[in-house]
């Protein structure tokens, strides 16, 4: 197979499952109960001091 | 502080410039060199006056622990001074459409002034302005002084260095001929230096920081340098045909060449012009409301998601070309979906005012700021709607896209930066307020006035212009000659002026109001009403 079909599948296929499931993981552990917390803790940091 | 080794670099640098213009392969190079070495020449002589040469321990150390501000203070001045430049230019080159007897041979064509405009607004205003405001965030929210000593100082000079050899370069007529990338494989070897220690000045900060969270500005500053430097890098791969010639040739050719073109220049739209100036988003308009960002789980998102998607949004831009169709309608898509992520982003940034909306009467940077999202919102609507092949059939190679391009990089990119260089004149410079609050009020009026009449002129233009050139009669025949089609455009062009002309206005009054901060005065002015809470009498 040339190199731009075998690349052109492998990215419709397995790289695109896998930036999919890395993108719903980051989505999923962002919105995990018990973030709220650490999130409120973050959103403070600018507002600390100058 | 001893200078001494860059001195003696700089010198030896300008020396270097200098045997580049004797032993030229061509005149343009050489004269390219005369301007480099003219450059390095005067460095080297302001810094010779600068050395110190006092024993080592006498010299006074500036790194005493502090946050290194004094580079990001050089940075704000060249960020309103190439605001003015760039702005001005663009004045000029649209008066140059309209009447073309304003093209001065040979320097001062269009073809040239053209990139001079884009490179000065883009990297000269907004390159500056992204240093200096993440220079300054990431050692706020790192709670850390800025890694690697005198490295800002590297960052920013050379980064001017940059500015003026691409500057130059164009107006002498040397270009590689790529949108947004246009100077010659020299400069770019030179921006990729600078651009590395950037990351290194930055990511050590971050890696050295005492806050153990990495506060979400900070994530959109980092993506918009890592992005850049492997966008340029890709995308300027050339083989020059002389080590010191100016010409040289892609290493891509035919439609690859294109689509990694425009896969740069859609990404320096997401991560120069979008990641970045979100970046400084997420900090000034929390700072200036004095709230917390409304949601920051949603800021998070935010970023996960833009970086996904813009990445592959670059295709767009070349639709019913050469570029297979499945590409098209891949940048399509994902030009559309990106729609998503960047509401979710403008919300974010509205709704950080809630429970101080007050603050949009009473505070005109807060006004900027909002404006400046509000506009973020307008672009990346209008974008993903324009990336639908059926209306970029329309659209396409019409001033509808400058109209968009406008709106975007004036309301957007501009109104944020005004808002954060009007947030840190007073904070650097120890002052207690700007010299006037009012001429930031003149200056939101004058710029959002300036951007409506540009924007609403490009789109009456721009489908006047895509209606014209499709328009057939009953036999077939194309019904307007193109040059017919230029003609009509000559009203349009001249309120395109007049509303960048208003813009510029603006950019002129916040030049006068920062130069008069820095320089401690205080206009004698009344307040905004409603500004100062009124005490109440106890009841």
């Amino acid at each position: 197979m040339e190199t731009y079909t075998a690349m052109r599948h492998f990215a419709d296929s397995w790289g695109l499952l896998a930036m999919t499931l890395f993108f719903l993981a980051v989505v999923g552990f962002t919105l995990r109960p018990g973030a709220r917390k650490a999130a409120e803790r973050a959103a403070e940091i600018p507002l600390k001091e100058d | 502080m001893k200078y001494t080794t860059e001195t003696i670099v700089l010198a030896v640098g300008a020396f270097l410039a200098l045997l580049g213009a004797a032993f030229a392969q061509d005149k343009l190079f050489g004269a390219h060199m005369w301007v480099l070495f003219f450059v390095l020449l005067t460095g080297t002589v302001f810094m010779i006056r600068r050395i110190s040469f006092a024993p080592a321990k006498v010299a006074a150390s500036s790194d005493d622990g502090s946050y290194f501000d004094e580079v990001v203070k050089y940075g704000v001045i060249a960020t309103v001074f190439w605001g003015v430049v760039g702005f001005l230019v663009g004045v000029v080159v649209a008066l140059q459409l309209a009447f073309p007897d304003l093209n001065i041979e040979p320097w001062l064509n269009f073809g040239r002034t053209r990139p001079l405009h884009t490179s000065a607004v883009i990297f000269a205003f907004g390159g500056n302005a992204l240093i200096a405001t993440s220079f300054y965030v990431v050692q706020r929210t790192s709670r850390a002084r800025l890694f690697g000593g005198n490295l800002g100082w590297f960052v920013f000079w050379g980064y001017q260095l940059f500015i003026v050899m691409a500057a130059t370069g164009y107006l002498l007529g040397i270009t590689q001929g790529r949108e947004y990338a246009e100077p010659e494989w020299y400069v770019d070897l030179w921006l990729t230096v600078v651009w590395v220690a950037y990351l290194v000045a930055f990511l050590g900060t971050i890696m050295t920081r005492k806050e153990p969270h990495i506060y979400v500005a900070n994530w959109f500053f980092l993506s918009f340098i890592v992005t850049v430097a492997m966008l340029h890098i890709v995308n300027n791969l050339a083989i020059p045909v002389s080590f010191l010639g100016v010409k040289s040739y892609s290493a891509f050719s035919g439609v690859q060449d294109a689509l990694t073109q425009w896969w740069y220049g859609h990404n320096a739209v997401g991560f120069f012009l979008t990641a970045g100036f979100l970046g400084m988003m997420y900090y000034f308009i929390p700072k200036q409301v004095n709230r917390p960002v409304y949601s920051y789980r949603l800021s998070i998102i935010h970023f996960w998601a833009l970086i996904f998607m813009y990445i592959w949004a670059g295709p767009h831009h070349l639709h019913y070309t050469a570029l297979p169709d499945w590409a098209q309608t891949l940048g399509m898509v994902f030009s559309i979906m990106l729609w998503m992520p960047s509401w979710g982003g403008m919300i974010n940034g509205l709704m950080t005012l809630s429970g101080a909306w007050d603050k949009i009467r009473t505070d005109p940077i807060v006004r900027m700021m909002v404006m400046a999202v509000a506009f973020y919102g307008m672009a990346t609507f209008e974008g993903p709607m324009m990336s639908i092949k059926s209306v970029n059939s329309l659209s396409h190679y019409t001033d509808w896209t400058i109209g968009h391009v406008h709106s975007g990089a004036l309301g957007w990119n501009g109104l944020i930066t005004f808002g954060a260089v009007y947030f840190l004149v007073p904070k650097l410079w120890k002052r207690e307020r700007l010299y006037s609050i009012r001429m930031v009020n003149w200056h939101f009026w004058l710029a959002t006035l300036g951007i409506v009449v540009y924007a609403a002129v490009m789109w009456v233009a721009g489908i006047q212009q895509g209606l014209m050139w499709r328009e057939y009669d009953e036999q077939g025949f194309l019904v307007y000659s193109f040059a017919e089609t230029v003609a009509a455009m000559f009203p349009y062009y001249v309120l395109r002026a007049v509303g960048g002309g208003l813009f510029l206005l603006g950019a002129l009054i916040m030049a006068y109001n920062v130069t008069m901060t820095i320089l401690g005065y205080q206009r004698d002015e009344a307040p905004i009403p409603g500004a100062a809470p009124a005490l109440q009498p106890a009841e």
